[in-house]
Protein backbone atom coordinates (compact mmCIF):
# COMPACT_ATOMS: atom_id res chain seq x y z
CA UNK A 1 0.00 0.00 0.00
CA UNK A 2 2.75 2.37 0.99
CA UNK A 3 4.75 1.89 -2.22
CA UNK A 4 1.62 2.52 -4.22
CA UNK A 5 1.10 5.77 -2.45
CA UNK A 6 4.68 6.77 -2.96
CA UNK A 7 4.29 6.54 -6.72
CA UNK A 8 1.66 9.22 -6.57
CA UNK A 9 4.18 11.63 -5.07
CA UNK A 10 7.46 12.56 -6.71
CA UNK A 11 10.16 14.67 -5.18
CA UNK A 12 13.01 16.19 -7.11
CA UNK A 13 15.59 18.86 -6.57
CA UNK A 14 15.24 22.13 -8.45
CA UNK A 15 17.17 25.37 -8.34
CA UNK A 16 15.01 26.86 -5.60
CA UNK A 17 14.87 23.79 -3.36
CA UNK A 18 12.59 20.78 -3.81
CA UNK A 19 9.71 20.33 -6.16
CA UNK A 20 6.96 17.87 -5.30
CA UNK A 21 4.72 16.73 -8.09
CA UNK A 22 1.61 14.60 -7.81
CA UNK A 23 0.27 11.75 -9.99
CA UNK A 24 -3.18 10.92 -11.29
CA UNK A 25 -5.70 10.52 -8.46
CA UNK A 26 -8.41 12.37 -6.60
CA UNK A 27 -7.22 15.14 -4.37
CA UNK A 28 -8.13 13.52 -1.00
CA UNK A 29 -6.18 10.42 -1.99
CA UNK A 30 -3.24 12.53 -3.14
CA UNK A 31 -3.29 14.57 0.00
CA UNK A 32 -3.25 11.41 2.10
CA UNK A 33 -0.36 10.05 0.05
CA UNK A 34 1.48 13.33 0.39
CA UNK A 35 1.08 13.42 4.16
CA UNK A 36 2.31 9.84 4.38
CA UNK A 37 5.42 10.74 2.41
CA UNK A 38 6.03 13.75 4.62
CA UNK A 39 5.76 11.49 7.63
CA UNK A 40 8.07 8.82 6.27
CA UNK A 41 10.72 11.13 4.95
CA UNK A 42 10.50 13.72 7.69
CA UNK A 43 14.23 13.71 8.39
CA UNK A 44 15.08 14.22 4.72
CA UNK A 45 12.58 16.95 4.23
CA UNK A 46 13.12 18.83 7.43
CA UNK A 47 14.13 22.42 6.86
CA UNK A 48 13.65 22.15 3.08
CA UNK A 49 12.13 24.77 0.82
CA UNK A 50 9.37 23.03 -1.09
CA UNK A 51 7.26 23.96 -4.08
CA UNK A 52 4.23 21.79 -4.74
CA UNK A 53 2.84 21.25 -8.22
CA UNK A 54 -0.78 20.11 -7.98
CA UNK A 55 -1.45 19.99 -11.72
CA UNK A 56 -5.08 20.43 -12.63
CA UNK A 57 -6.48 19.99 -9.14
CA UNK A 58 -8.63 22.76 -7.86
CA UNK A 59 -7.72 23.49 -4.28
CA UNK A 60 -10.04 25.44 -2.05
CA UNK A 61 -8.60 27.93 0.41
CA UNK A 62 -9.08 25.43 3.25
CA UNK A 63 -7.12 22.80 1.28
CA UNK A 64 -4.25 25.22 0.77
CA UNK A 65 -4.38 26.23 4.43
CA UNK A 66 -4.36 22.63 5.54
CA UNK A 67 -1.34 21.91 3.30
CA UNK A 68 0.59 24.86 4.60
CA UNK A 69 -0.15 23.95 8.24
CA UNK A 70 0.82 20.37 7.67
CA UNK A 71 4.11 21.30 6.03
CA UNK A 72 4.98 23.78 8.75
CA UNK A 73 4.22 21.19 11.46
CA UNK A 74 6.98 19.08 9.91
CA UNK A 75 9.22 22.12 9.81
CA UNK A 76 9.12 22.22 6.01
CA UNK A 77 8.76 25.56 4.26
CA UNK A 78 6.05 25.35 1.61
CA UNK A 79 6.71 28.50 -0.35
CA UNK A 80 4.91 27.88 -3.65
CA UNK A 81 1.96 26.00 -5.10
CA UNK A 82 1.97 25.55 -8.83
CA UNK A 83 -1.25 24.84 -10.62
CA UNK A 84 -2.92 25.00 -14.01
CA UNK A 85 -6.06 26.15 -12.26
CA UNK A 86 -6.48 29.89 -11.79
CA UNK A 87 -8.69 29.19 -8.77
CA UNK A 88 -5.93 27.26 -7.03
CA UNK A 89 -3.42 29.94 -7.93
CA UNK A 90 -5.66 32.62 -6.52
CA UNK A 91 -6.20 30.70 -3.27
CA UNK A 92 -2.47 30.02 -2.95
CA UNK A 93 -1.69 33.66 -3.49
CA UNK A 94 -4.28 34.60 -0.85
CA UNK A 95 -2.27 32.49 1.58
CA UNK A 96 0.88 34.37 0.69
CA UNK A 97 2.32 31.55 -1.41
CA UNK A 98 4.07 31.97 -4.72
CA UNK A 99 2.58 30.38 -7.84
CA UNK A 100 5.67 30.54 -10.10
CA UNK A 101 8.98 29.02 -9.22
CA UNK A 102 11.12 30.61 -11.91
CA UNK A 103 10.50 34.21 -11.07
CA UNK A 104 12.65 36.50 -13.18
CA UNK A 105 15.16 38.36 -11.09
CA UNK A 106 15.16 42.03 -11.96
CA UNK A 107 18.91 42.47 -11.71
CA UNK A 108 19.44 39.76 -14.32
CA UNK A 109 16.96 40.97 -16.98
CA UNK A 110 18.75 40.88 -20.28
CA UNK A 111 18.70 44.40 -21.63
CA UNK A 112 20.63 43.63 -24.80
CA UNK A 113 17.60 42.07 -26.49
CA UNK A 114 15.47 45.09 -25.81
CA UNK A 115 16.63 47.39 -28.59
CA UNK A 116 13.25 48.45 -29.93
CA UNK A 117 13.10 52.19 -29.82
CA UNK A 118 9.61 53.60 -29.72
CA UNK A 119 8.24 54.16 -33.21
CA UNK A 120 11.22 52.44 -34.80
CA UNK A 121 9.61 49.28 -36.06
CA UNK A 122 9.71 48.65 -39.79
CA UNK A 123 8.39 46.13 -42.23
CA UNK A 124 10.15 45.12 -45.37
CA UNK A 125 8.19 44.20 -48.46
CA UNK A 126 10.12 42.33 -51.08
CA UNK A 127 7.81 42.54 -54.07
CA UNK A 128 6.37 44.96 -56.55
CA UNK A 129 3.32 46.79 -55.23
CA UNK A 130 0.98 46.61 -58.19
CA UNK A 131 -2.13 48.62 -58.88
CA UNK A 132 -4.85 47.95 -56.33
CA UNK A 133 -2.52 46.67 -53.61
CA UNK A 134 -2.04 48.55 -50.38
CA UNK A 135 0.55 48.35 -47.62
CA UNK A 136 -0.42 49.90 -44.33
CA UNK A 137 1.87 49.90 -41.29
CA UNK A 138 2.29 51.99 -38.16
CA UNK A 139 6.08 52.08 -38.39
CA UNK A 140 8.43 52.47 -41.32
CA UNK A 141 7.97 50.68 -44.62
CA UNK A 142 10.81 49.45 -46.81
CA UNK A 143 9.96 48.17 -50.28
CA UNK A 144 12.42 46.28 -52.39
CA UNK A 145 10.68 46.55 -55.74
CA UNK A 146 8.59 49.13 -57.53
CA UNK A 147 5.40 50.83 -56.42
CA UNK A 148 3.33 50.92 -59.59
CA UNK A 149 0.64 53.48 -60.41
CA UNK A 150 -2.43 52.58 -58.37
CA UNK A 151 -0.37 50.94 -55.63
CA UNK A 152 -0.58 52.57 -52.18
CA UNK A 153 1.62 52.73 -49.12
CA UNK A 154 0.53 54.19 -45.80
CA UNK A 155 3.16 54.39 -43.09
CA UNK A 156 3.27 55.89 -39.62
CA UNK A 157 6.96 56.57 -40.18
CA UNK A 158 9.20 56.84 -43.20
CA UNK A 159 8.99 55.02 -46.51
CA UNK A 160 12.04 53.79 -48.38
CA UNK A 161 11.60 52.33 -51.84
CA UNK A 162 14.43 50.49 -53.45
CA UNK A 163 12.85 50.84 -56.85
CA UNK A 164 10.57 53.21 -58.72
CA UNK A 165 7.85 55.08 -56.91
CA UNK A 166 4.99 55.66 -59.32
CA UNK A 167 2.07 55.06 -57.00
CA UNK A 168 0.80 56.80 -53.89
CA UNK A 169 2.68 57.17 -50.61
CA UNK A 170 1.56 58.69 -47.35
CA UNK A 171 4.42 58.80 -44.84
CA UNK A 172 3.90 59.99 -41.26
CA UNK A 173 0.19 59.36 -41.60
CA UNK A 174 -0.38 59.93 -37.88
CA UNK A 175 1.10 63.40 -38.24
CA UNK A 176 4.82 62.69 -37.91
CA UNK A 177 6.46 65.52 -39.86
CA UNK A 178 9.89 63.99 -39.41
CA UNK A 179 8.97 61.14 -41.74
CA UNK A 180 10.83 61.02 -45.05
CA UNK A 181 10.20 59.30 -48.35
CA UNK A 182 13.08 57.94 -50.39
CA UNK A 183 12.98 56.23 -53.79
CA UNK A 184 15.41 55.32 -56.53
CA UNK A 185 13.07 57.03 -58.98
CA UNK A 186 10.65 59.55 -57.54
CA UNK A 187 7.60 59.80 -59.81
CA UNK A 188 4.68 59.36 -57.42
CA UNK A 189 1.11 59.92 -58.51
CA UNK A 190 0.74 61.60 -55.16
CA UNK A 191 2.99 61.94 -52.15
CA UNK A 192 1.92 62.93 -48.67
CA UNK A 193 3.96 63.49 -45.55
CA UNK A 194 1.94 64.08 -42.39
CA UNK A 195 -0.53 66.82 -43.42
CA UNK A 196 1.39 67.96 -46.51
CA UNK A 197 0.51 66.87 -50.03
CA UNK A 198 3.01 67.10 -52.82
CA UNK A 199 2.38 66.83 -56.51
CA UNK A 200 5.78 66.62 -58.13
CA UNK A 201 6.23 68.19 -61.54
CA UNK A 202 6.85 65.66 -64.32
CA UNK A 203 10.43 64.48 -64.36
CA UNK A 204 12.93 65.74 -66.81
CA UNK A 205 16.17 64.01 -67.72
CA UNK A 206 17.69 60.99 -66.13
CA UNK A 207 15.96 59.90 -62.94
CA UNK A 208 18.04 59.84 -59.81
CA UNK A 209 17.44 58.66 -56.24
CA UNK A 210 15.64 61.33 -54.29
CA UNK A 211 14.45 62.03 -50.79
CA UNK A 212 11.45 64.10 -49.81
CA UNK A 213 10.98 65.60 -46.36
CA UNK A 214 9.39 68.48 -44.52
CA UNK A 215 11.48 71.38 -43.25
CA UNK A 216 10.07 74.56 -41.71
CA UNK A 217 6.66 73.82 -43.13
CA UNK A 218 7.95 73.30 -46.68
CA UNK A 219 8.28 70.16 -48.70
CA UNK A 220 11.88 69.67 -49.79
CA UNK A 221 13.02 67.30 -52.53
CA UNK A 222 16.71 66.61 -52.77
CA UNK A 223 19.11 64.05 -54.17
CA UNK A 224 19.27 61.00 -51.95
CA UNK A 225 22.94 60.60 -51.36
CA UNK A 226 23.90 59.46 -47.91
CA UNK A 227 22.16 59.42 -44.59
CA UNK A 228 19.30 61.88 -44.58
CA UNK A 229 17.93 64.06 -41.87
CA UNK B 1 -2.21 13.21 -71.69
CA UNK B 2 -2.42 16.02 -69.19
CA UNK B 3 -3.45 19.25 -70.86
CA UNK B 4 -2.55 22.76 -69.83
CA UNK B 5 -5.22 25.17 -68.68
CA UNK B 6 -4.47 28.66 -69.96
CA UNK B 7 -6.60 31.60 -68.88
CA UNK B 8 -6.68 34.69 -71.06
CA UNK B 9 -7.48 37.78 -69.06
CA UNK B 10 -6.91 41.55 -68.97
CA UNK B 11 -8.86 43.40 -66.33
CA UNK B 12 -10.00 46.08 -68.73
CA UNK B 13 -12.64 45.30 -71.34
CA UNK B 14 -12.21 45.70 -75.05
CA UNK B 15 -8.50 45.05 -75.24
CA UNK B 16 -8.96 41.87 -77.27
CA UNK B 17 -9.22 38.96 -74.83
CA UNK B 18 -11.80 37.13 -76.87
CA UNK B 19 -10.02 37.78 -80.16
CA UNK B 20 -6.80 36.58 -78.57
CA UNK B 21 -8.42 33.45 -77.14
CA UNK B 22 -10.00 32.57 -80.48
CA UNK B 23 -6.83 33.16 -82.44
CA UNK B 24 -4.57 31.31 -80.02
CA UNK B 25 -6.98 28.39 -80.05
CA UNK B 26 -6.98 28.35 -83.85
CA UNK B 27 -3.20 28.72 -84.02
CA UNK B 28 -2.62 25.93 -81.49
CA UNK B 29 -5.05 23.66 -83.34
CA UNK B 30 -3.32 24.43 -86.62
CA UNK B 31 -0.10 23.34 -84.96
CA UNK B 32 -1.63 19.91 -84.39
CA UNK B 33 -2.73 20.37 -80.80
CA UNK B 34 -6.08 19.27 -79.50
CA UNK B 35 -7.66 22.43 -78.15
CA UNK B 36 -10.85 23.40 -76.37
CA UNK B 37 -11.83 26.92 -75.49
CA UNK B 38 -14.29 27.81 -72.77
CA UNK B 39 -16.13 31.10 -72.89
CA UNK B 40 -16.09 32.37 -69.30
CA UNK B 41 -18.11 35.47 -70.09
CA UNK B 42 -21.50 34.18 -69.00
CA UNK B 43 -24.25 36.61 -69.97
CA UNK B 44 -22.11 38.43 -72.53
CA UNK B 45 -20.87 35.59 -74.62
CA UNK B 46 -19.09 36.25 -77.88
CA UNK B 47 -16.27 33.78 -78.28
CA UNK B 48 -18.72 31.73 -80.34
CA UNK B 49 -19.27 34.72 -82.63
CA UNK B 50 -15.56 35.35 -83.13
CA UNK B 51 -15.03 31.66 -83.90
CA UNK B 52 -18.03 31.62 -86.22
CA UNK B 53 -19.79 28.88 -84.24
CA UNK B 54 -22.78 30.74 -82.81
CA UNK B 55 -25.38 28.99 -84.95
CA UNK B 56 -24.33 25.59 -83.63
CA UNK B 57 -24.90 26.18 -79.91
CA UNK B 58 -27.33 23.77 -78.29
CA UNK B 59 -25.98 23.44 -74.75
CA UNK B 60 -23.64 25.71 -72.84
CA UNK B 61 -21.34 25.92 -69.84
CA UNK B 62 -24.16 26.46 -67.35
CA UNK B 63 -26.04 23.43 -68.75
CA UNK B 64 -22.98 21.29 -68.01
CA UNK B 65 -22.53 22.68 -64.51
CA UNK B 66 -26.21 22.29 -63.67
CA UNK B 67 -26.32 18.79 -65.11
CA UNK B 68 -28.75 19.38 -67.97
CA UNK B 69 -26.35 17.85 -70.46
CA UNK B 70 -23.24 15.76 -70.62
CA UNK B 71 -19.94 17.50 -71.12
CA UNK B 72 -19.61 16.09 -74.62
CA UNK B 73 -22.98 17.43 -75.71
CA UNK B 74 -21.94 21.00 -75.04
CA UNK B 75 -18.64 20.73 -76.90
CA UNK B 76 -18.93 22.26 -80.37
CA UNK B 77 -16.45 20.91 -82.86
CA UNK B 78 -15.05 23.34 -85.40
CA UNK B 79 -15.48 21.92 -88.89
CA UNK B 80 -12.52 23.80 -90.29
CA UNK B 81 -10.12 22.48 -87.65
CA UNK B 82 -11.27 19.11 -86.35
CA UNK B 83 -9.06 19.37 -83.27
CA UNK B 84 -10.69 22.60 -82.11
CA UNK B 85 -13.67 22.63 -79.76
CA UNK B 86 -15.69 25.29 -77.97
CA UNK B 87 -17.78 25.27 -74.82
CA UNK B 88 -19.93 28.39 -75.14
CA UNK B 89 -21.16 30.54 -72.29
CA UNK B 90 -24.82 30.86 -71.40
CA UNK B 91 -26.31 34.10 -72.61
CA UNK B 92 -29.39 34.16 -70.41
CA UNK B 93 -27.62 33.77 -67.08
CA UNK B 94 -24.91 35.65 -65.17
CA UNK B 95 -21.50 34.94 -63.68
CA UNK B 96 -22.97 33.59 -60.44
CA UNK B 97 -24.42 30.58 -62.28
CA UNK B 98 -20.95 29.00 -62.10
CA UNK B 99 -18.53 28.77 -59.18
CA UNK B 100 -14.73 28.57 -59.22
CA UNK B 101 -14.91 24.96 -58.02
CA UNK B 102 -17.28 24.08 -60.90
CA UNK B 103 -14.64 25.40 -63.26
CA UNK B 104 -11.89 23.41 -61.56
CA UNK B 105 -13.93 20.20 -61.87
CA UNK B 106 -14.73 20.88 -65.51
CA UNK B 107 -11.10 21.61 -66.35
CA UNK B 108 -9.98 18.42 -64.60
CA UNK B 109 -12.31 16.42 -66.81
CA UNK B 110 -11.09 18.12 -69.98
CA UNK B 111 -7.43 17.88 -69.07
CA UNK B 112 -7.37 14.15 -69.83
CA UNK B 113 -8.55 14.66 -73.36
CA UNK B 114 -7.04 17.93 -74.60
CA UNK B 115 -3.57 19.41 -74.95
CA UNK B 116 -4.79 22.93 -74.31
CA UNK B 117 -7.79 24.22 -72.43
CA UNK B 118 -8.16 27.95 -73.11
CA UNK B 119 -10.45 29.97 -70.87
CA UNK B 120 -11.65 33.36 -72.06
CA UNK B 121 -12.04 35.48 -68.94
CA UNK B 122 -14.58 38.29 -68.79
CA UNK B 123 -13.42 41.82 -68.01
CA UNK B 124 -13.28 42.83 -64.40
CA UNK B 125 -11.89 41.34 -61.22
CA UNK B 126 -15.08 39.85 -59.78
CA UNK B 127 -16.74 36.45 -59.92
CA UNK B 128 -16.24 35.97 -63.67
CA UNK B 129 -12.50 36.51 -63.32
CA UNK B 130 -12.36 34.24 -60.25
CA UNK B 131 -14.15 31.52 -62.20
CA UNK B 132 -11.76 31.85 -65.12
CA UNK B 133 -8.56 31.89 -63.07
CA UNK B 134 -9.46 29.14 -60.56
CA UNK B 135 -8.55 26.17 -62.80
CA UNK B 136 -5.63 27.89 -64.56
CA UNK B 137 -2.17 26.37 -64.76
CA UNK B 138 -0.91 29.53 -66.36
CA UNK B 139 -2.31 32.86 -67.48
CA UNK B 140 -1.84 35.28 -70.32
CA UNK B 141 -2.60 38.93 -69.71
CA UNK B 142 -3.69 40.91 -72.77
CA UNK B 143 -3.19 44.64 -72.78
CA UNK B 144 -3.16 47.54 -75.21
CA UNK B 145 -0.38 50.09 -75.25
CA UNK B 146 -2.59 52.58 -73.38
CA UNK B 147 -2.18 53.86 -69.85
CA UNK B 148 -5.62 52.72 -68.70
CA UNK B 149 -5.24 49.20 -70.09
CA UNK B 150 -1.76 48.87 -68.61
CA UNK B 151 -3.01 50.02 -65.22
CA UNK B 152 -5.69 47.34 -65.21
CA UNK B 153 -3.23 44.75 -66.46
CA UNK B 154 -0.99 45.60 -63.51
CA UNK B 155 -3.90 45.03 -61.14
CA UNK B 156 -4.81 41.72 -62.72
CA UNK B 157 -1.18 40.54 -62.67
CA UNK B 158 -1.14 41.25 -58.95
CA UNK B 159 -4.34 39.26 -58.47
CA UNK B 160 -2.96 36.36 -60.50
CA UNK B 161 0.13 36.38 -58.29
CA UNK B 162 -2.10 36.45 -55.23
CA UNK B 163 -3.95 33.38 -56.56
CA UNK B 164 -0.53 31.76 -57.00
CA UNK B 165 -1.17 31.23 -60.70
CA UNK B 166 1.73 33.43 -61.68
CA UNK B 167 3.90 34.49 -63.23
CA UNK B 168 1.50 35.53 -65.95
CA UNK B 169 2.81 36.27 -69.43
CA UNK B 170 2.00 39.32 -71.46
CA UNK B 171 0.52 39.94 -74.88
CA UNK B 172 0.52 43.51 -76.13
CA UNK B 173 -2.36 43.83 -78.56
CA UNK B 174 -3.07 46.48 -81.19
CA UNK B 175 0.32 48.12 -81.17
CA UNK B 176 0.67 50.74 -83.87
CA UNK B 177 4.37 51.08 -84.78
CA UNK B 178 3.81 54.43 -86.48
CA UNK B 179 2.17 55.96 -83.43
CA UNK B 180 4.93 54.60 -81.22
CA UNK B 181 7.53 56.12 -83.52
CA UNK B 182 5.84 59.49 -83.28
CA UNK B 183 5.84 59.16 -79.50
CA UNK B 184 2.04 59.10 -79.35
CA UNK B 185 1.70 55.57 -78.07
CA UNK B 186 3.39 53.64 -75.28
CA UNK B 187 6.08 51.42 -76.72
CA UNK B 188 6.33 47.71 -75.95
CA UNK B 189 9.37 48.57 -73.87
CA UNK B 190 7.40 51.04 -71.77
CA UNK B 191 4.70 48.49 -71.08
CA UNK B 192 7.10 45.67 -70.25
CA UNK B 193 9.13 47.94 -68.01
CA UNK B 194 6.12 48.78 -65.89
CA UNK B 195 4.50 45.37 -65.75
CA UNK B 196 7.76 43.47 -65.31
CA UNK B 197 6.50 40.13 -66.61
CA UNK B 198 7.59 38.05 -69.58
CA UNK B 199 6.39 39.30 -72.94
CA UNK B 200 5.12 36.46 -75.08
CA UNK B 201 3.88 38.41 -78.07
CA UNK B 202 3.09 41.70 -79.71
CA UNK B 203 0.11 41.83 -82.04
CA UNK B 204 0.22 44.82 -84.39
CA UNK B 205 -2.90 46.85 -85.10
CA UNK B 206 -4.40 45.23 -88.19
CA UNK B 207 -7.76 46.00 -89.78
CA UNK B 208 -7.96 42.41 -90.98
CA UNK B 209 -8.77 41.50 -87.39
CA UNK B 210 -11.97 43.55 -87.45
CA UNK B 211 -13.02 42.06 -90.76
CA UNK B 212 -12.24 38.50 -89.74
CA UNK B 213 -13.93 38.88 -86.36
CA UNK B 214 -17.12 40.01 -88.04
CA UNK B 215 -16.97 37.06 -90.40
CA UNK B 216 -16.27 34.55 -87.66
CA UNK B 217 -13.06 33.58 -89.38
CA UNK B 218 -10.11 34.26 -87.01
CA UNK B 219 -7.04 35.77 -88.68
CA UNK B 220 -4.89 32.93 -87.38
CA UNK B 221 -6.72 30.54 -89.75
CA UNK B 222 -4.19 31.54 -92.36
CA UNK B 223 -0.90 33.10 -91.39
CA UNK B 224 -1.06 35.63 -94.19
CA UNK B 225 -1.95 38.75 -92.24
CA UNK B 226 0.41 40.47 -89.81
CA UNK B 227 -1.88 39.80 -86.86
CA UNK B 228 -2.42 36.22 -87.95
CA UNK B 229 1.29 35.66 -88.12
CA UNK B 230 1.74 37.22 -84.67
CA UNK B 231 -0.88 34.88 -83.14
CA UNK B 232 0.70 31.84 -84.74
CA UNK B 233 4.06 32.90 -83.32
CA UNK B 234 2.57 33.29 -79.84
CA UNK B 235 1.04 29.81 -80.07
CA UNK B 236 4.45 28.38 -80.92
CA UNK B 237 6.02 30.22 -78.00
CA UNK B 238 3.33 28.81 -75.71
CA UNK B 239 4.44 25.35 -76.82
CA UNK B 240 7.98 26.18 -75.78
CA UNK B 241 9.48 27.05 -79.17
CA UNK B 242 11.89 29.94 -79.42
CA UNK B 243 10.41 32.19 -82.08
CA UNK B 244 12.00 35.56 -82.79
CA UNK B 245 9.72 38.58 -82.50
CA UNK B 246 8.29 39.93 -85.76
CA UNK B 247 9.76 42.96 -87.34
CA UNK B 248 6.86 45.39 -86.98
CA UNK B 249 8.35 48.24 -88.94
CA UNK B 250 8.76 47.52 -92.63
CA UNK B 251 10.32 50.79 -93.63
CA UNK B 252 13.19 51.12 -91.26
CA UNK B 253 14.17 47.49 -91.10
CA UNK B 254 14.83 46.76 -87.49
CA UNK B 255 12.14 48.03 -85.14
CA UNK B 256 13.85 46.81 -82.03
CA UNK B 257 15.78 43.81 -81.12
CA UNK B 258 12.68 42.54 -79.51
CA UNK B 259 14.33 39.32 -78.52
CA UNK B 260 15.81 41.38 -75.73
CA UNK B 261 12.37 41.58 -74.22
CA UNK B 262 11.98 37.82 -74.19
CA UNK B 263 13.79 37.81 -70.90
CA UNK B 264 11.52 37.24 -67.93
CA UNK B 265 11.36 40.53 -66.15
CA UNK B 266 11.20 41.46 -62.51
CA UNK B 267 9.60 39.19 -60.02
Amino acid sequence: MVTEKKQLINIKGVKDGLLITVGEADWPELQAALFTVLEERASFLQGARVALDVGNHILRAVDVGSLRDHFSEKNIALWAILSNSPVTEKNAQAMGLATRIHTPRPERTIRALDTNLPGETAIMVQRTIRSGFKISHNGHVVVIGDVNPGGEIFAGGSVVIWGKLKGMVHAGMEGDEKAVVCAMEMEPMQLRIAGYTLNLPPKRGKPEPEMVYIQDGRVITEAWKSKGK
Amino acid sequence: MAGTVLTVTSGKGGVGKTTTTANLAVALARGGKKVICIDGDIGLRNLDVVLGLENRIVYDLVDIVEGRCRLRQAMIRDKRLPELYLIPAAQTRDKNAVSPSDMVRLAEELRAEFDWILIDSPAGIERGFRNAIAPADTAVVVTNPEVSAVRDADRIIGLIEAEEKGPARLIINRLNPNLVKRGDMLSADDVVELLAIELIGIVPEDENVVVSTNKGQPVAMDGKTRAGEAYNNIARRLCGEKVPFMNLDEKEGIFHKLSRMMRPGGD
